[in-house]
């Protein structure tokens, strides 16, 4: 069987500048994988790139074995590899529900002639449950008609995953998710994550919580200054030497 | 059933309308109609969050096509509106290939110059545009009868009820598209491109969709106004008369789908009776600028703002709601 989503000799140049290295890690279908290293590692810059938010200066990102590198951003979310992003980024004019509505654009493609005619009121009907379903699991159904701008910092969180969510996606390709979550917020949006896993969804995500991370994390790709540095689960992680130096800088030299 | 009754009581005032006006504002009457439809495709396009300068001159270019088909190849009249409003759609999704690799002002600008291009193109080509004097003697709407109603093109009563019934079926269209999940999609990529693009749309394709919708029926409000007058110029489509169009749009305020039509009848009240009784009719785009500047000031979500504040239920008042207002 091929790989489920593999990234392999992935490189991101910037001028002169190499934001990512070669870099290269598998990610196993089901599976929570985590991406850390310290500020400035290229993390972001790969999942921009995994997203299809970046073309990639070499290097290939293969899909069930299809090479998605290079394409568009709604092309690999059609592929069932849908993003968040780091900062609250969603319709903040539009309510609660519009929001998810928008996250069930692939699954109940709209069509303009069918709207007119008003011959699409199953998909309507749909896509509005799935709609309603994404907001009830990430608890924010009692919000629906508020709009979006005016929620606070972690349903706004939610609520981006859930826009993501909507979409029946293969993986979720969560940038840091738990930034500004305060840590009873942090250990429900985790319980969520892996109510997501166990739905069959795979998981990438990008964090700086070392905490989510540890307890999350099914596997971590450990990077830094663009290069791959260590993967393996978060025990071995955690007791890495090249990946303790790296946080915390030359151990030698304290010792 | 209350709002069937509303709806039967405004088309009964619509029909009853031109009987209570002269014949010259009658004529009035009949732009406006078309101007309606001209401001409501345009606030389609600004869904998407884009601008545009050259939507006048894609309605001339419903009005040219039209005209020339009936003229070059004896097409009928209400044929060849259609075939003029399709022409205007698609004439835009041949635009959209180099206009929208621009967003915003570079959009704003690079469809001014779109619009001029054509523009010049109908002045340069005497062979079939008519140069600068443009195409004149395009063949009226023929007459016909609806049994109860005798349609006599000539006078602007009939052309009215005949244009009225197509703008208010587009503008059932253009309604129907705004509240559809198209509509939504639409604002979508209007307030976050990147998030909607990551949720699987298609960017270009719905930038490109309500571009050529909107310049669809930018393009029949043309051919409406074209087999009316009879004659189409290239500086009848100029950017003056874009400027009042967005002037329409802004005064009206774009956020809800009757605040440019608000726009346009109210300016065009204005215009028409106000101004052209005291004579200032010369003045008008000095009047016309410092309307825009005053309401972009005093009244920055425009004339719809004053409808939503009428006719909302009165809570009481929050004090932080007050503190705001």
């Amino acid at each position: 069987m091929t790989d489920f989503l593999e990234v392999r000799n992935l490189t991101m140049r910037f001028g002169g500048l190499t934001a990512v290295d070669a870099l290269s890690f598998k990610v196993d279908h089901g599976t929570i994988h985590g991406l850390i290293g310290p500020n400035g590692a290229g993390k972001t810059t790969t999942f921009n790139m995994i997203s299809g938010f970046y073309t990639p200066t070499e290097g290939q990102i293969l899909l069930r074995g299809e090479d998605i590198s290079g394409l568009k951003m709604h092309e690999v979310a059609r592929r069932g590899v849908v993003r968040t992003f780091q900062h609250s980024t969603l319709f903040a004019e539009l309510t609660v529900l519009e929001n998810a509505l928008v996250g069930t654009h692939m699954p109940f493609r709209p069509n303009i002639f069918a709207a007119i005619l008003g011959w699409d009121k199953e998909d309507r009907r749909g896509a509005e449950a799935r709609a309603r379903e994404a907001l009830d699991f990430f608890g924010l159904s009692h919000l629906i008609e508020e709009r979006a701008g005016d929620l606070s910092h972690g349903h706004q969180r939610a609520l981006g995953m859930a826009v993501a969510y909507a979409s029946h996606p293969d993986v979720i390709l969560l940038d840091e998710p738990f930034t500004g979550m305060n840590p009873e917020e942090t250990k429900h949006m985790m319980g969520l994550m892996r109510r997501l896993k166990e739905d069959g969804i795979t998981i990438l995500l990008v964090e700086h919580d070392m905490q989510a991370i540890m307890g999350l994390c099914d596997r971590i790709t450990c990077m830094s200054f663009g290069k791959f540095l260590a993967e393996g689960g978060p025990q071995e992680i955690r007791n890495h030497p090249a990946v303790i130096e790296a946080y915390l800088g030359g151990a030698r030299h304290v010792a | 059933m209350r709002n069937l009754s509303i709806l039967l009581v405004g088309l009964a005032a619509l029909i009853a309308l031109p009987h209570a006006l002269s014949f010259s504002q009658q004529e009035i009457l009949v732009f406006l109609v078309i101007n309606v439809l001209l401001v409501t495709s345009y606030r389609l396009l600004t869904l998407t969050g884009e601008w545009s300068l050259g939507h006048v001159v894609i309605m001339g270019v419903g009005a040219y096509a039209s005209a020339l088909y009936t003229k070059e190849l004896g097409i009928y009249v209400p044929v060849s509106m259609i075939l003029g409003a399709v022409t205007a759609a698609l004439l835009a999704v041949l635009l959209s290939f180099p206009l929208f690799r621009m967003k915003g002002f570079y959009f704003l600008i690079g469809s001014f110059a779109a619009g001029e291009i054509i523009r010049l193109i109908w002045k340069r080509f005497r062979e079939p545009f008519g140069g600068v004097r443009g195409i004149s003697g395009i063949d009226p709407m023929p007459d016909f009868s609806i049994g109860i109603y005798q349609f006599d093109f000539f006078e602007p009563v009939s052309y009215y009820y005949f244009a009225g019934a197509i703008v208010i079926a587009s503008l059932w269209v253009l309604w129907r598209i705004e509240k559809s999940p198209v509509g939504l999609t639409f604002h979508a990529v209007h307030w976050q491109d990147k998030l909607a693009q990551a949720s699987g749309v298609n960017l270009r394709a719905y930038r490109t969709l309500a571009f050529a919708i909107a310049s669809g029926f930018a393009g029949l409000a043309g051919a409406l106004q074209g087999h009316y007058v009879g004659t189409v110029n290239p500086n009848s489509f100029d950017i003056e008369v874009m400027v009042f169009v967005l002037t329409w749009a802004i005064v009206g305020g774009t956020q809800t789908f009757y605040g440019p039509i608000l726009g346009c009848i109210v300016l065009t009240v204005l215009n028409e009776i106000v101004l052209r009784e005291m004579g200032l009719e010369q003045a008008r785009p000095l009047i016309y600028g410092a309307i825009m500047i005053l309401s972009i000031l005093f009244l920055p979500n425009g004339l719809e703002s004053l409808v939503q504040k009428a006719t909302r239920r009165k809570p009481v008042a929050k004090p932080e709601e007050k503190a705001a207002t």
